[in-house]
């Protein structure tokens, strides 16, 4: 007589090995991501209304805990764009002929527009 | 050295007197040539008969001796001994899969999930050549575009590293989406659309939250992570191009 047994999926499954710990910060980054385009969006916002509000908004952002709190978002944001970045030649395979272009191009390639528009928002901010 | 040993730690399931599997040692001769298959195999012919486990071609070609090492989704003939020793090695069914006995695992969801995606050559009734036509030509070029996916064994590997799979019982899983893809891709296949009714379906292609373990643990780099987020792509194409007037049927 068959009686499978099913092995119960724990709670803590996400902490059975690195990869999926790391897994789990990938995903858990676009929550920092996506707090600091609504902060983005809210100075914006205050920018539109004036050099006064724009002032008293970064004047509101001076202080130990916001940059604690922005030390956090970077590392996540970094974490979120290099983490996708080197997914890329996965999910985009690009083929000349027989031959698949290198993988280290197609991530290398995300990279270098990423550096492009950095300096290019730099560059209009220094204006 | 012939006097060393190395210990196995291997989890025991018998469904007539067990609630729940547990785990058994066994000390075993120590081959710096050995891979962990035989070290099993010397533990059913020397100290327990009743040790039940799945193994055919011994050179990692059948993708029958998956098992759990140390944790981690592994072709039991293609780990050797010397990798681990002298600390203890322990071995436990593929993960996420229901156990039958002891090391073997319930393939049924597997391979329904399998066929489900059609993994043949399709081609539409009107359209198949006659036999003495000859054979459906394919370039190089042709042949690579889903040699990669044609690799796979049907090992299961994928499906114990995916933490979808444990999380998600009608989850299409990897291998089977990863086989799909590759008949979608040869130039001789007339049946994507017929697969795309499962591959991209919510229990397949979107279930995947992209963990990436699948493609690590394959031992033929058959890469199903990346046969799903390609499929990803082009279903998503697929639903914007069907937006268009012109494209309406």
């Amino acid at each position: 007589m068959s009686k499978p047994y099913t092995p119960p999926m724990p709670l803590t499954w996400w902490n059975k090995n690195t990869a999926y710990r790391l897994f789990m910060l990938r995903e858990l980054s676009s929550v920092f991501v996506a707090l600091f385009v609504l902060e983005l969006l809210c100075f914006v916002s205050q920018v539109g209304q004036g050099e006064e509000a724009m002032d008293q908004f970064i004047k509101s952002l001076d202080n130990p805990l916001y940059l604690l709190y922005h030390v956090i978002v970077l590392a996540f944001a970094l974490l979120h764009s290099i983490t996708w970045f080197n997914l890329t030649p996965k999910v985009m395979v690009i083929r000349l002929g027989e031959e698949k272009v290198p993988d280290v191009l197609v991530a290398g390639s995300n990279y270098v527009a990423c550096l492009v528009v950095s300096l290019l928002l730099w560059w209009i901010v220094k204006g | 050295m012939p006097d060393e040993k190395i210990t196995l730690e291997i989890l025991r399931y018998h469904p007539e007197t067990d609630e729940e599997p547990s785990f058994q040692t066994f000390e075993v001769p120590y081959h710096e040539d050995w891979v962990v298959l035989d070290a099993i195999n010397w533990i059913k012919e020397h100290v327990d008969g009743t040790l039940t486990y799945r193994w055919s071609c011994r050179m990692g070609v059948c993708g029958s001796c998956g098992m759990m090492v140390n944790g981690t989704p592994r072709l039991t003939c293609a780990v050797f001994l010397n990798e681990f020793h002298p600390e203890p090695i322990k071995i436990e069914p593929l993960a996420y899969f229901p156990v039958e006995r002891d090391l073997v695992t319930v393939m049924d969801s597997f391979m329904e999930k399998l066929q489900s995606v059609k993994p043949w050559l399709i081609r539409n009734e009107d359209e198949e050549k006659p036999l003495e036509e000859g054979e459906y030509l394919q370039s190089p070029a042709e042949l690579a575009s889903y040699k990669q996916f044609s690799m796979c064994i049907n090992c299961m590997l994928c499906y114990a590293a995916c933490p979808v799979t444990g999380l998600e019982s009608e989850f299409v899983g990897p291998a089977a989406i990863a086989l799909g893809m590759r008949y979608n891709r040869d130039s001789r296949d007339q049946g994507r659309e017929q697969r795309q009714e499962v591959i991209a379906s919510h229990d397949a292609i979107w279930n995947c939250t992209f963990v990436g373990e699948c493609s690590v643990v394959c031992p033929k780099d058959v890469d199903p992570a990346g046969a799903i987020q390609q499929a990803k792509v082009e279903s998503t194409i697929d639903w914007y191009t069907s937006l268009l007037p012109w494209t309406k049927k």
